[in-house]
């Protein structure tokens, strides 16, 4: 057993201590430390997306971060993105266009989609989709994922002034 | 797919950084930066490091300036930083742009760094190619002092390279290219932001009508990304167009030494080579 580090990770806000060894993942920390298993692994070494997070407002890899590397950094997973029982824009976008079928990658794109569309709410479709081309998703062909981000972002954008 | 054990340390200076890498470089302590690159290849356990220096939190590694007629670019400049290059550093920046979106996928580009995929070396890196082909400079940093290497006498194989273990990659001079200057990328792969099978950049200037100052780069072809002299030579001097471009491509095909790979035979890359050498000067003339 190697040594711990003690860190703190603020998670939607929230601060939790926890001690990990250097070589912990943070979504493995997420998950088993935090308990906060909304952020889904799938494939551990970058490709899939489906533990994307948003680390001071960029969207990131928990799979590719150590935890220690977190500490003291602002995350948001997907438990963060509904205030209460109103789901986020994005949320209920992948519900009306059926942006989901069986739910895995779902926690990734939307975090995903968030940070981009927060840092970008006037970002070209073009662009949109070189950003949605990041995750996998095994059950819906895409097209109602992108379906689902468009329709949130015009949303996101708020009436015109 | 959980990495093996290490000891992290994380240095607030370069001057502390160096030391480390000095003191645990003989024992395979290496430097971590965006980790886009170095974690998956822990997790699957082709690396195992006793020691990772993570630079994340060394002040001033993330400087990304105008040097006179050069782009600095510090360790810790994430490629995202490109994203929108295009309105900044001119003919250069433009290039950088259309670069940086071939590169893996969007939060990849908000967390790796440029000097990173430098030193990583991988033969399918943008930004490996990139740096071949416009001539830049590698400063590399150890406890001993500094240096500088010509990116033609930097990249010698398969993920390796002139720096020493002890050494940090802290910065890469790009040198800007002349207004008017013109440039094409094409990058082949099976899926969106995966690694290239064969790419090329180009860059030439137009004058009186006539290729002048070609340069023809590949990457992802042969172990190493490199220059083609005898394609270059088939451009200069000759009008932007199809028959030039053809005949450069030809020339690339003619002479590459490709890596094979078990779904890619050292065949296929040679032809492939002639193709991306082609659409890269034709979208060049664009």
């Amino acid at each position: 057993m190697s040594d711990t580090v003690a860190i703190t990770l603020n998670i939607n806000g929230e601060d939790h201590r926890v001690s990990v060894e250097a070589r912990r993942t943070l979504a493995d920390t997420i998950r088993e430390d935090c308990g906060k298993t909304g952020t889904h692994i799938g494939c551990e070494h970058g490709v899939c997306g489906s533990c994307t997070v948003i680390i001071d407002g960029e969207p990131m890899r928990s799979c590719l971060m150590f935890a220690v590397q977190a500490d003291g950094r602002k995350i948001r997973t997907v438990e963060g993105l509904a205030k209460g029982d109103e789901l986020h824009p994005l949320q209920r976008a992948f519900i009306d266009n059926h942006g989901l079928q069986c739910g895995f990658c779902t926690p990734g794109f939307l975090m995903l989609a968030t940070a981009v569309l927060e840092k970008e709410p006037d970002i070209a479709d073009g662009d949109l989709l070189d950003a949605l081309s990041s995750n996998l998703c095994r059950c819906t062909g895409y097209q109602n994922i992108i379906k689902a981000v468009r329709q949130a972002a015009i949303e996101m954008r708020g009436p015109r002034k | 797919m959980k990495p093996a054990a290490f000891v992290y340390h994380a240095p607030r200076t370069l001057e502390a950084a160096l030391a480390l890498l000095a003191e645990v470089a003989p024992q395979d302590g290496r430097i971590l930066a965006g980790g886009q690159s170095l974690v998956p290849a822990m997790a699957f356990r082709l690396a195992r490091p006793t020691h990772l220096v993570d630079i994340n939190g060394v002040a001033g590694l993330d400087r990304l300036v105008l040097d006179g007629g050069v782009l600095s670019v510090g360790a810790l400049v994430r490629h995202a930083a490109f994203h929108k290059a295009d309105a900044k550093f001119g003919a250069l920046g433009a290039l950088l742009a259309d670069v940086v979106h071939n590169i893996a996928h969007y939060p990849i580009r908000t967390r790796g760094t440029m000097c990173g995929s430098l030193a990583h070396a991988d033969p399918a890196s943008e930004w490996c190619l990139t740096a071949v082909t416009l001539g830049a400079e590698m400063v590399a940093h150890s406890a001993k002092g500094a240096r500088r290497i010509a990116a033609a006498d930097y990249f010698q194989g398969i993920m390796q390279t002139a720096l020493e273990p002890d050494e940090l990659l802290a910065e890469v001079r790009l040198p800007l290219l002349p207004e008017g200057a013109k440039h094409g990328f094409y990058e082949f792969n099976r899926r969106a932001g995966d690694f290239a099978i064969g790419m090329a950049l180009v860059t030439y200037q137009v004058k009186g009508g006539k290729i002048a100052e070609a340069r023809v780069g590949i990457g992802g072809i042969e172990g190493a990304p490199r220059r083609i002299a005898e394609a270059e030579a088939a451009l200069n001097g000759q009008a932007p167009g199809k028959a030039a471009f053809e005949a450069a491509g030809q020339a690339t095909a003619a002479v590459v030494d490709p890596i094979e790979d078990a779904q890619t035979p050292a065949a296929y890359r040679r032809d492939l080579a002639a193709t991306v050498v082609t659409r890269a000067l034709e979208r060049a003339a664009i």
